[in-house]
């Protein structure tokens, strides 16, 4: 077969539903986006467990706390599931991590805004969550197979993160006039960063095209961003909370909610590395490589002894 | 340094069941791998048996010899049952 062949073969498959296995023929520019889209989705669930982390120590009661231990640990999971998901396509774990700490990969850029409250807790896990759920329903059914599966697994784990953090917000919400407006302080710094995680607009998205035709993506940018601006106008009218955007309305023709536009040169200035947490996040992320570097060291060692101890008790067994 | 083998993981969910590939990690060891994989894939009670398997050690078939590989089971349809008409009569078989 021609490589023009191997496209068309490729594509079909594509066309037809069937999954692209590591072993499967595929075009470099489909491993190559795979490797930084999937890469980039492990480096979040992993910088990800920084803001959160920050409130471990403070959280409110016991019940809080096991809680947000169980939801960081999971973060920790999606990034090590995703991690093995991404080597399948024939990057190593440590090419994948010196990408993150050199600044090469880049991470959701929600994670570099600060937790300042308690009250971030819960609108992390409502919004930040929610809207990584948007996103990760649709990539479930990603044509790549370790993708997908890996997905799916995320997703049975990530609907309790959404509701504890609801939850969270909910018994703010119904407290004390302080924990009210605590309340409605994360959702006004959250709920634009929140928005500005499904990317650019689907005009100014650089991959989305060719995704969606590889079936990595099956929803656009700005159809998720909809679709959950949709779900959570709800939400937050049960909380009493109102949304900090006043061009909010639904619009009966469209049969969607209207809302106001981002601010990009933000959300721009956020990615090229100018947030409030960039460099926090990943002196953190440094820290915690450099300091591991001599468990990972000794465990290997350890390892290579034990193997070299039963080596030569079986040489000993034999000659005996 | 030499870095972490990659290890492969089957989980049997209950008992009774096969033990099913579920993902695959780093780790120094077997044991290791065995005490990761607890963690990483069962921490919902996913499972009740663990098998680790260094990734290296795993044969694959080829995708691309996947037709000729596959091909002498295509035409053998008399091996299913479906194959055989029988009179209406006949039931339970």
């Amino acid at each position: 077969m021609t490589e023009l062949n191997f496209e068309k073969h490729f594509q079909d498959k594509v066309d037809a539903e069937i999954k692209i296995e590591p072993k499967d023929w595929m075009p470099d520019a489909y491993r190559k986006t795979l490797i930084r889209q999937i890469s980039q989705h492990a480096h979040s669930e992993v910088v990800g467990m920084l803001p959160e982390g920050n409130w471990i120590s403070r959280a409110p009661s016991l019940r809080r706390k096991l809680i947000l231990l169980a939801k960081i640990q999971d973060e920790a999971g999606h990034g090590l599931y995703l991690y093995s998901a991404a080597e399948t396509l024939g990057i190593s774990r440590e090419e994948l991590v010196e990408q993150l700490l050199s600044g090469k990969a880049k991470y959701s850029s929600i994670f570099n805004y600060p937790t300042l409250t308690w009250a971030d807790i819960g609108a992390i896990g409502w919004l930040v969550d929610g809207a990584a759920i948007m996103n990760q329903v649709m990539l479930t059914r990603a044509s790549y197979g370790p993708y997908a599966r890996a997905m799916v697994r995320i997703c049975k784990e990530e609907s309790f993160h959404q509701r504890q953090g609801y939850e969270i917000m909910l018994t703010l919400a119904k407290g004390s006039a302080a924990q009210q407006h605590m309340a409605q302080d994360a959702l006004n710094r959250w709920w634009w960063p929140s928005l500005m995680m499904f990317g650019p607009k689907d005009d100014d998205s650089a991959h989305s095209q060719q995704s969606m035709k590889w079936k990595i993506k099956r929803k656009s940018n700005d159809e998720l961003r909809q679709q959950f601006v949709d779900v959570t106008v709800q939400q937050a009218e049960v909380l009493g909370l109102a949304i900090p955007d006043p061009d909010l309305k639904w619009n009966e023709e469209r049969g969607h909610y209207d809302f106001g536009e981002i601010n990009w040169d933000e959300f721009w200035n956020v990615v090229k590395g100018n947030g409030p947490c960039n460099k926090q996040r990943l002196d953190a992320r440094i820290k915690a490589h450099e300091d591991g570097a001599w468990v990972r060291e000794a465990a290997m060692a350890y390892a290579e002894k034990k193997e070299q101890r039963k080596l030569m008790e079986s040489a000993k067994a034999e000659a005996a | 340094m030499k870095n972490w083998p990659l290890w492969e993981v089957f989980i049997r969910s209950k008992s009774g069941l096969h033990h099913k590939h579920v993902g695959s990690l780093h780790a120094a060891d077997a044991e290791m791998a065995i005490e990761n994989a607890r963690d990483v894939y069962t921490r919902r009670n996913e499972g009740v048996s663990i098998w680790v398997v260094e990734s290296k050690h795993i044969t694959a078939s080829d995708p691309d010899d996947s037709d000729p590989l596959f091909e002498p089971a295509k035409d053998k349809v008399y091996r299913h049952p479906t194959f055989y008409d029988l009179p209406d009569e006949v039931k339970y078989m």
